[in-house]
């Protein structure tokens, strides 16, 4: 467990020591967010009865900074070491795929919570925030997390610059997080677009976490946290079989 | 009996149409200073790339002390340290970190008193806390030497370690890594400066084209591969016809011969003598690794 748990304490400290980018920047950036939308729709829009929108808006913000920095923080930290070649150190240690993968993902998951729960602290001073059910929100932002932080994996070892991966982030990751029901309820979309929201496994997430909060969701939270649960191992399964061939990391 | 510091039997690679590694057969004993040798392409830093688990072998079996480098990777690596050719470093740690790291991810805790002794036969114990983006070219390579020898692997493996590197260094980081196969660690290296493969190593293998073209020890690679060369000045200035099958070519007034052996000089002489030629100056070059590579690489 040793080296597993040091590659963890080092993606932990190599985020840390880039705080005001990797936890400060996307901490303003979703707050900034936050102060537009709820001061420009507050007084229009109420999603849900009896909760004020700026208040339903707090958990989507905080899943999308989580899930964006998670994926962030295992994609930069491999894309990096790929370019630069440091992975040698890593890839000449004994080190068990399994163990990259879990050292990887924890600190994804690290990364994601810091940021999201500075995002939820924040947000208190816009808007009332209730915990219906802490152990679901709790769950969704672990899976959530962990399902980025894999993905983050798996897109580092497949891109081969940093603008391939760049494109990954901007053109999947993005668009996926922004078009998952964090400003809206996809009841309020024409059929054929919450159609397309239920295939998208982030909307799940950010209605699952929402759950956590308010005890209220689109759909059966369940069935959401039986969906990311599957869409979690899926990937992870992925990235482990990715990291046990050595493809592209071991030529 | 005693294990094989590394064994390769039959190791092919091939990077597309590239064959890289064309049967490679070579035994390495504990305790040796072994070197690898060849021209750029020739396959050192792909057979070395495959023993430390940087690259995968098509076939072909390698083993590290015993331990196969696919089936057994985890005791292979440990007893494994590489200096890698290229000057890798990670920017955001200072060069102790760095090490701590390395340490753990070879299950070591606490490694203190080991990476201050690495540290200070390195001559880096003033630049452990500095960021190791901030350092020279030559301290770079000391921070992976220290790297890869964190972990006190019996077998160290050095890629090019002394490119870019100054004299004093140089020197120094020999000292070092004799010490260390004094103390009965097996060296591997590959090098561009052949006297320092000639100065240190017991044994030799060169490569050519994935396929190693001749494995001996340097004693005898240096015995049987090249003439000596005598140079000559002679007055008059002209070879005699007798000799003319001895030369390997002229430098402006000095002729070159080349001779098998020392006791062939008295011959020379004494046609010379005979041919009413006076020699007005004389030396004998013995043979360098450097001469024995380029004609088996030619």
């Amino acid at each position: 467990m040793t080296g597993l748990l040091t590659l963890f304490y080092k993606e932990l400290l190599r985020f840390w020591k880039v705080s005001l980018q990797t936890v400060l920047s996307p901490l303003v950036t979703t707050l900034l967010y936050l102060l537009i939308f709820s001061h420009v729709l507050e007084a229009h829009i109420q999603v849900y009865p009896g909760i004020n929108y700026s208040s339903f808006l707090i958990p989507g913000l905080v899943m999308m900074a989580m899930l964006q920095n998670a994926f962030s923080n295992s994609s930069s930290s491999l894309i990096q070491s790929k370019m630069n070649g440091s992975i040698v150190f890593m890839l000449l240690a004994p080190l068990a795929y399994w163990e990259f993968f879990a050292a990887y993902v924890a600190a994804s998951v690290v990364r994601g919570a810091v940021v999201g729960l500075g995002v939820g602290l924040a947000g208190l001073w816009f808007a009332p925030l209730s915990l219906a059910h802490p152990l679901w929100m709790l769950a969704f932002a672990v899976l959530g997390c962990g399902m980025l932080g894999a993905a983050g994996i798996i897109s580092s070892i497949w891109a081969e610059n940093y603008d391939q991966m760049a494109a990954v982030q901007n053109f999947i990751i993005v668009p996926l997080t922004f078009l998952s029901g964090v400003f809206y309820s996809i009841h309020s979309l024409p059929p054929f677009w919450q159609a397309v929201s239920r295939v998208n496994p982030f909307f799940y997430l950010i209605d699952g976490f929402r759950y956590g909060f308010f005890g209220v969701s689109d759909v059966s939270p369940r069935l959401a946290l039986e969906i990311v649960a599957a869409c979690f191992l899926a990937l992870s399964l992925a990235t482990l079989l990715l990291l046990k061939s050595g493809f592209k990391l071991r030529k | 009996m005693t294990l094989p510091a590394l064994e390769i039997h039959q190791v092919y690679k091939s990077f597309g149409r590239v064959q890289a590694l064309q049967g490679i057969d070579l035994t390495v004993q504990q305790g040796e200073f072994f070197a690898l040798l060849g021209p750029n392409g020739a396959g050192k830093s792909t057979l070395i790339n495959i023993l430390a688990g940087l690259a995968l072998a098509d076939s072909g079996k390698l083993a590290i002390l015993g331990h196969d480098v696919r089936a057994d990777y985890r005791q292979a690596r440990r007893s494994i340290g590489v200096v890698p050719q290229e000057l890798v470093y990670d920017a955001f740690f200072t060069v102790r970190e760095m090490l701590r790291f390395q340490s753990g991810y070879f299950g070591i805790r606490n490694n203190k008193a080991w990476i201050d002794e690495l540290l200070e036969h390195l001559a880096l114990t003033d630049k452990a806390d500095a960021y190791v983006r901030h350092l020279s070219g030559g301290m770079k390579r000391r921070v992976l030497v220290a790297q890869a020898l964190v972990h006190k692997p019996p077998v160290i493996v050095l890629d090019e370690p002394t490119a870019g590197v100054d004299v004093e260094l140089r020197q120094s980081l020999w000292a070092f890594i004799q010490h260390l196969n004094r103390q009965g660690h097996t060296i591997v290296l590959t090098t561009h400066y052949l006297e320092e493969a000639e100065a240190l190593c017991h044994r030799v293998a060169m490569l050519k084209q994935g396929q190693v073209v001749t494995l001996d020890t340097t004693a005898n690679l240096l015995n049987r591969h090249t003439a000596i060369q005598l140079r000559l000045k002679l007055a008059p200035s002209c070879l005699p016809a007798a000799l003319k099958e001895l030369s390997c070519g002229q430098d402006g007034e000095l002729f070159k011969l080349s001779l098998r052996r020392h006791a062939d000089l008295e011959g020379v002489l004494a046609t010379l003598r005979e041919s009413g030629i006076e020699v007005e100056d004389l030396e004998m070059v013995k043979p360098d690794l450097e001469d024995v590579f380029l004609e088996l690489v030619k």
